[in-house]
């Protein structure tokens, strides 16, 4: 090493140049972070989060448990048992077979969209919410009660956009 | 022997042997698609027309080309006689009409039917058929009907293949059910929707090419290839015991007879067998059975036995 070089002062003042540039642009210009919960930051029209269950105008749950989803998953993270719709339940069900129980593992889930390629009944979306933390294993696994939207129009989840991003890729 | 010639492929073959059955001897993707020739039962053939086949040349002593596209399963090979199957463009237009006939009234209801995944017409649809539809009028629709306490008639699915009424014909001393009514009025029907009370009845349901004869006893438990097939028998008083259990985990969902690679059955068993021995200690499991590679049945199953080539 040179004699500059051994007493590591232009080094030291160099890194401080870095941390004070980086502070004036903070103090002066325009911060690089958002204020998050207040502040959201916008979600690239792709972005593949939390899936839906959609339902159809009438309230009546598309998915029929036709397997194709779960065929389709390279993770193997969708697993369902289906039940024939009784009569009286024509409002709950658009087809005759039904989801009895859907779960996803969202540890297993890569989010790469395949089951909603897959679902020939516009059943399955990923939407751009974000999959919860939380300590215990077993609540990664979401059941039809955090899947399947709410059918009063307030808790209906809009998936337009990836609705046409789906039937584009296809 | 006759000689025969398919798609530049000769064999020679027994005298009176069919086209289909020539090419089935050879093999590979000249094989005709067949939705109602069934070589176990008698009579069988001659009704969907998909195995439709150009013969080019008649025979030796009379080479001139047959007019038509023939029915190759009811067609007798001559000797010398040469034909064109899935290499002429004819052919294969002739079968993607037949396919789009044949999707006229059916429903299209493959997300919720059982049959999905090992559904004839749905091969053939997936390789011959048109995306869309050009059919503008209403679709015939049917009711559901329950044939006895096993069988679910779906008749809005059937194809009017006839294979379930000849295998009524011949696996039982009496005949149960038939086709009544003609043309688009014609319908699989039992008298007076009389139950099927014999102990071979079960059969239908496997020779049956699309979802029209369903297993109730199965009805919705799970699809096709979410279940592991699995080689099995029994010491059966009735039938050959030789049988198929679906097998999920350790429970037995459904029991079916052996098909052969063109989905034929060639030792039919008995009600018991297929209904009532679900548990596990009623068969003695021999290993999975060979599954084409290529099938859904297959996907994401990752044991030797389901991944062979048959």
């Amino acid at each position: 090493m040179t004699f500059w070089e051994r007493i590591y002062l232009p080094a030291i003042l160099g890194g401080l140049w870095t941390t004070l540039k980086h502070f004036l642009k903070t103090l002066f210009g325009k911060a690089s972070t958002v204020r998050y919960p207040d502040e959201k930051r916008e979600f690239a029209p792709v972005y593949r989060g939390w899936h839906v269950l959609k339902r159809d105008d009438q309230g009546r749950e598309n998915c029929t448990a036709c397997g194709l989803c779960a065929v389709a998953c390279p993770a193997e993270a969708i697993t369902m048992e289906a039940a024939e719709r009784q009569k009286g339940e024509e409002n709950l069900y658009r087809e005759e077979k039904y989801a009895a129980v859907y779960e996803i593992n969202m540890l297993r889930c890569i989010f790469c969209g395949l089951c909603e390629e897959a679902c020939p009944k516009e059943a399955i979306f990923l939407t751009d919410r974000l999959v919860p933390s939380d300590y215990v294993r077993q609540n990664f696994i979401f059941g039809k009660e955090l899947l399947v939207e709410g059918v009063e129009p307030e808790k209906r989840i809009d998936v337009s956009k990836r609705q046409k991003h789906v039937t584009e890729a296809r | 022997m006759p000689k025969v010639t398919i798609d530049g492929k000769s064999i020679e073959v027994e005298e009176g042997t069919t086209i289909l059955n020539a090419a089935r001897q050879i093999g590979g993707e000249l094989v005709p698609p067949a939705m109602c020739y069934y070589s176990t039962l008698k009579g069988s053939g001659g009704k969907c027309r998909t195995c439709l086949v150009k013969v080019t040349k008649g025979s030796d002593r009379d080479p001139r080309p047959m007019p038509k596209l023939m029915a190759s399963c009811q067609t007798m090979v001559m000797d010398g006689m040469e034909v064109a199957s899935a290499t002429d463009e004819s052919v294969t237009n002739a079968r993607a009409a037949v396919t789009e006939f044949l999707l006229i009234n059916h429903p299209l209801d493959c997300p919720i039917c059982d049959q999905a995944g090992e559904c004839h017409l749905q091969d053939l649809a997936f390789e011959h058929g048109k995306s869309n539809t050009r059919f503008e009028f209403e679709r015939r629709t049917f009711e559901k009907i329950d044939i006895g306490p096993y069988i679910k008639l779906h008749m809005t699915r059937c194809i009017m293949c006839w294979r379930c009424v000849y295998t009524a014909q011949q696996l039982t001393p009496e005949r149960v059910h038939g086709i009544i009514g003609r043309g688009d009025h014609a319908e699989i029907s039992t008298y007076i929707e009389k139950s099927v009370e014999s102990e071979f009845s079960g059969n239908v349901i496997d020779v049956c090419p699309v979802g029209a004869l369903t297993d109730r006893t199965f009805r919705f438990k799970s699809r096709v290839w979410f279940l592991n097939p699995m080689d099995a028998h029994r010491d059966c008083p009735t039938c050959s015991g030789k049988a198929v259990v679906w097998m999920y985990g350790g429970d037995i969902y459904r029991v079916t007879a052996r098909k052969d690679k063109y989905g034929e059955v060639h030792d039919f068993i008995c009600n018991t067998c297929r209904f009532e021995k679900k548990d596990k200690n009623d068969w003695i499991v021999e290993g999975p059975r060979a599954i084409d590679q290529h099938s859904v049945i297959s996907q994401n199953h990752y044991d030797q036995g389901s991944i062979t080539v048959v």
